[in-house]
């Protein structure tokens, strides 16, 4: 794991690159996280790639309701030979979550993808297969949302027999 | 070891020979009345077919989740669902008339254990087990969905998990429903004629639907 300044030295290589790939770090419980542009997301971790983080440990979506931009992705990278971790975090909305797909440098990705497609309804862009990968494909509405309803189908007891389906029929 | 032949009640031979009597004919009178009234069982056709349907379940090799792992252990020495008849679990619905549904139903199951339920052979039978398939437990979410919502069940035992010994209690209440003459035909048992679902149009062996060729699961 880089430390506080080891993140900064990495964010600044890539400021230099590109000055809108990085728009924060953050150095929390030794953890260390460069925030991207989403715009710039494949860049950045094709530089991470280039290295030693050749692997990619995970890639998941984040709601962070009430704050804006909702939605997160994050990758956490692996260098495995120096057993050192870096993650990426990118932010985008909900009115426009659109980031770019990164099965071409990471085939693995792609599963990963399609689950936070499903769940949190990221669109990524250049996914050869973008479909619903553990909800039925028809299914309506991305569950994992903060503003979906947590309440699963009303449940039949006694109490509230009456008036249920099959019987007013 | 010395192995004693047991003696046998002094009245037993007297009862054969009257038996054979009786088969041959012989026994007539009050010999006879008392014979009957003694030694015959009359029922209706219905009750025996009952007695014996209930007493012989073919559960279904069938698990979802955890409870699976107890049902399994009902047919394990401890609870011994043999004991009932109940231990044949067949690797076929063709060949099962009775599916526990052993754990938690996702969405996406639901529609692969509702065709299960209707490969089954009439008269069928369902036991959800534990708490997520009748009311979806602790995991009350949008993946889940109780087993009433899409298949008609018989008996609900509650638990997370339930014991086997409650799972065994679930099946003898269920015998007792069987043995107590409740219709065969599901649709007959819950007032549920009118809800057959409508195949497609057409010609079901048409090219848009060719699951019989190797690979092609369009329209499965």
């Amino acid at each position: 794991m880089p430390d506080a300044t080891g993140l900064e030295l990495y964010a600044q290589e890539l400021r230099d690159r590109d000055g809108e790939s990085i728009v924060d770090t953050e150095f929390h419980r030794n953890r260390a996280t460069l925030v991207a542009n989403p715009q710039k997301i494949k860049p950045v971790l094709e530089a991470l790639q280039g290295k030693g983080y050749t692997s990619l440990a995970s890639l998941h979506g984040v709601d962070y309701y009430p704050h804006e931009p909702r939605l997160g992705v994050l990758y956490e990278l692996l260098d495995m030979e120096r057993v050192d971790r870096i993650s990426v975090k990118a932010r985008v909305s909900t009115e426009d979550p659109r980031i770019d797909s990164v099965v071409e440098l990471f085939p693995g990705a792609e599963f990963p993808e399609r689950e936070v497609y499903d769940m949190f309804g990221v669109v990524f862009e250049g996914h050869p297969d973008l479909r619903r990968i553990l909800m039925p494909e028809d299914y309506e509405g991305f569950p994992q949302r903060r503003d979906f309803p947590t309440g699963g189908e009303p449940v039949l007891f006694t109490f509230n027999e009456e008036g249920s389906y099959g019987r007013d029929m | 070891m010395d192995l004693k032949r047991e003696q046998l009640p002094s009245d037993f031979r007297i009862r054969q020979l009257k038996a054979r009597d009786m088969l041959r004919g012989d026994l007539e009178g009050e010999d006879l009345e008392r014979f009957v009234e003694e030694r015959v069982v009359t029922t209706t056709l219905e009750k025996a077919v009952a007695w014996a349907r209930g007493n012989s379940f073919f559960p279904l090799t069938f698990g979802l989740a955890c409870c699976a792992i107890e049902m399994m252990s009902i047919v394990a020495s401890r609870v011994d669902i043999a004991r009932f008849g109940f231990e044949a679990f067949r690797a076929s619905p063709r060949q099962a008339d009775l599916i526990i549904l052993s754990g938690r139903v996702s969405i996406k199951m639901a529609p692969v254990i509702r065709r299960i339920y209707d490969q089954m052979l009439d008269p069928k039978w369902a036991i959800s087990m534990g708490a997520c398939c009748s009311s979806m437990g602790v995991f009350n979410n949008y993946s889940l969905v109780p087993a009433d919502k899409f298949m008609p069940v018989d008996v609900h035992v509650p638990g997370c998990p339930p014991r086997p010994e409650a799972l065994a209690h679930g099946v003898l209440r269920l015998r007792s429903k069987v043995q107590g003459n409740a219709p065969a035909g599901w649709r007959e048992r819950y007032e549920a004629e009118g809800t057959e679902e409508l195949l497609p149009e057409g010609d079901l062996r048409s090219p848009d639907i060719s699951v019989l060729q190797p690979g092609d699961t369009a329209g499965a």
